[in-house]
């Protein structure tokens, strides 16, 4: 299979601090990935360099995604490539509803009017997929939404928009049992619909119903195992501590 | 958005003054009687409004400039004349306009025939039809809805005169003085008894006339139980090649009376923009000012509202941007004096490329008010950090029945949010656009769609350039 997104020997961190230390992570297309490790591992610093989150400096190394140096995009043209990132935060813009946001990023990125009757069709399955109250779309974004809803709109917005590939940032950290039920399932029609995943969890709850291709453990800003599915479980048996002794 | 990314900077609102002494009279400097009467005779005043004007002129004479906002000593009060004799060329012909100004009208997607009649040089023939079929609605209410000349000269004289600058005398400040001297133009409203206006009534298709938003008068009466809602201007920039505007609003609203005053302003930005805006509310009475202040070199702007008669009651919602080499002084003012009277102020300024932005509000409540509330509510945004924003809010409350409230807020745009919404894939400036949008939402969700899109349209084209 065609590798999508192929990074070597990446280095970068914040102002004075290196926080990946030479990563090495290939992920091919239509394909999902586990990214797991102990808080502080470099985890969302490696999710928001690839989205190019300018708060982190890359310092060396390449990430080429769908055949293009990532390094020289504006994250804007990372997304209009076809990159997405759920983020573990996401922010809050008052005045501006949540609807004309995902209109807005649409025409953003096909660079063409909305065809309204196509639109309303697809936003409607998608609510009900994510077991989402309509109403909801016509509020601010992430304005007053609880931390369910806002991982909800996150998934929303992946459904929406069909990046080729997306990064999940710990989208299920903070989630009750049922939440955490229907964002897998909006992360697995994504999948089914042959989009690539990287998940990026220290939990292994989102993973449960979700086929894993490849699991990476990154420990201090390096990837230190790689694995199948099989090395989920063994973390959720033995924990990082276990893999370090081995 | 594609077209909107092609404005080159500097921003299309931006122009100089290019005129050539050739194309003025040559007149003394400073305004003269002989001056005033011409343009009352040119006007076809009556005779009280003539004396009324030369009243105002002594005025004028004897009153100092301003001293405590931003400077406008840039503006020549020696040759004022020049922007008020009836026969100076005030506009020429559409071939004259600007080519910034025109490429302006054209993405914001304004006709053409409405182009030339904002830019004050041709008549409005497409609006006109528009403007009759209004008038029909309204007539039938018992509505009047004209220029002022014609109320002056017309039946409505008197109810003029009753209130002709009753409610922002002449000697309230130097440029009162002189809109009471030299006032062309504008728009007079009075509404019966009960009468229910559903659509707006638009000044818009009533700037036909050369120079008209120079130093216009407007009048709207509202008489008792009656509601309309009046809008002002439009988000195309006004281009006027004297750069002084010094507009008069009287709102006189009555028993239980309910009226909407929606403007949004977008002055050349050469302007110096010193309007005075003032509303009174009789027993039950509610005012709201919905305002957009956009352009300008200076503005000076605090909607007043005179909270006389008991319940009566005033919102004032308004956004100001100021960006590169403008420094805007806006705020609101309420004075409460009769019992249980309520007033609410929302403003929101954005500032952005070494603007000024100054929030001045005053509210005074009286001994007289007893059991009033007042909510003062401003937030202002800085794009970057060569902008500047001031808070200067003012409350003098003489009952301690009062129920007051205040809050401020200052902030600036964040990184955070602006790559959240650029990982959706809109380039940076469409993200800051939209997060400035959101911002002063408070304002375009008060507007009618069109205004609403309009007004948005313009705060791209602000972000997006200089």
């Amino acid at each position: 299979m065609a590798e999508l997104l192929e990074i070597k020997d990446l280095h970068a961190g914040i102002e004075g601090e290196e926080i990946l230390k030479g990563v090495e992570l290939t992920v091919g297309a239509g394909e999902t990935h586990v990214l797991m490790g102990p808080n502080g591992a470099g985890k969302s610093t490696l999710g928001n360099v690839i989205m190019g989150n300018p708060v982190y400096k890359v310092n060396s190394g390449s990430i080429c995604f769908d055949g293009k140096d990532l390094l020289e995009m504006s994250v804007d043209e990372r997304a209009k490539a076809g990159l997405f990132m759920s983020f573990q935060n996401p922010l809050e813009v008052p005045g501006l509803t949540l609807d004309n946001f995902i209109r807005s990023a649409i025409r953003e990125r096909t660079g063409a009017p909305i065809k309204i009757f196509q639109f309303k069709k697809k936003l409607e399955e998608i609510c009900s997929l994510l077991d989402m109250d309509e109403a909801y779309v016509q509020r601010d974004l992430n304005v007053g939404f609880s931390g369910g809803e806002k991982k909800k709109a996150e998934i929303f917005q992946l459904l929406m928009l069909e990046p080729k590939f997306a990064i999940l940032d710990e989208t299920d950290s903070g989630l009750d049992v049922d939440a955490v039920r229907i964002v897998s399932k909006g992360v697995d029609i994504f999948r089914k619909n042959g989009g690539t995943l990287l998940i990026i969890t220290h939990s292994t709850r989102i993973l449960e119903g979700l086929k894993v291709d490849k699991t990476h453990v990154i420990v201090d800003g390096k990837v230190v195992k790689e694995g199948g599915a099989e090395l989920v479980e063994a973390i959720n048996a033995g924990g990082f501590e276990g893999l370090k002794n081995e | 958005m594609s077209d909107i990314k092609e404005v080159k900077e500097p921003s299309i609102y931006d122009f100089r003054d290019e005129e050539r002494d050739e194309d003025f009279y040559k007149v003394d400097a400073g305004l003269t009687e002989d001056i005033i009467r011409e343009i009352s005779k040119e006007k076809h005043d009556p005779e009280w409004m003539l004396e009324f004007r030369l009243n105002a002129l002594k005025v004028y004479k004897e009153m100092e400039i301003p001293d405590w906002g931003p400077p406008i000593d840039g503006l020549d009060l020696n040759n004022i004349v020049t922007y008020v004799k009836p026969k100076t060329k005030m506009v020429g012909s559409w071939d004259e306009v600007p080519a910034d100004i025109k490429n302006a009208f054209e993405k914001l997607g304004i006709p053409q025939a409405e182009r030339e009649a904002l830019a004050g040089v041709g008549a409005q023939y497409d609006s006109e039809i528009v403007y009759h079929n209004v008038k029909k609605e309204v007539e039938d209410q018992g509505v009047v809805y004209t220029d002022m000349e014609s109320a002056i000269t017309g039946k409505y004289e008197q109810m003029v005169k009753d209130h002709f600058m009753k409610l922002v005398p002449v000697n309230d400040h130097k440029f009162a003085a002189l809109h009471g001297a030299v006032w062309s133009g504008g728009s007079f409203v009075y509404a019966p008894p009960g009468a229910k206006v559903e659509i707006p009534l638009q000044s818009y298709f009533r700037l036909n006339a050369p120079g008209a938003g120079q130093f216009e008068h407007t009048l709207i009466i509202v008489d008792e139980g009656a509601d309309v809602h009046f809008i002002e201007g439009c988000s195309a920039p006004k281009y006027n090649i004297a750069n002084l505007h010094a507009g008069c609003v009287e709102l006189f609203v009555g028993k239980n009376a309910h009226l909407r005053y929606s403007t949004i302003e977008n002055w050349s930005k050469n302007m110096y923009n010193l309007n005075t805006k003032r509303a009174i509310c009789e027993e039950g009475g509610t005012i709201e000012w919905i305002s957009g202040s956009f352009g300008s070199h200076v503005s000076y702007l605090y909607p007043t509202s005179v909270l006389k008669g008991d319940h009566s009651h005033s919102e004032f919602t308004g956004v100001t941007f100021a960006g590169a080499g403008q420094n805007l002084d806006t705020g609101a003012k309420v004075i409460h004096i009769g019992k249980h009277t309520s007033s609410f102020i929302d403003t929101k300024s954005i500032t952005k490329s070494g603007g000024i932005n100054t929030y001045r509000s005053s509210v005074e409540i009286r001994p007289t008010a007893l059991y009033s509330k007042a909510s003062v509510n401003c937030g202002s945004l800085m794009i970057d950090s060569e902008s500047r924003s001031d808070t200067v809010p003012a409350m003098d409350i003489r009952t301690d029945t009062a129920d007051v409230g205040h809050e401020a807020k200052i902030g600036r745009i964040s990184d955070d949010a602006v790559f959240y919404m650029m990982s959706r894939g809109m380039s940076e400036a469409a993200a800051k656009a939209m997060i400035v949008s959101g911002f002063a939402s408070p304002v375009s969700k008060e507007l009618p769609l069109e205004y609403a899109a309009e007004m948005n349209n313009l705060i791209k084209l602000e972000m997006e350039t200089g």
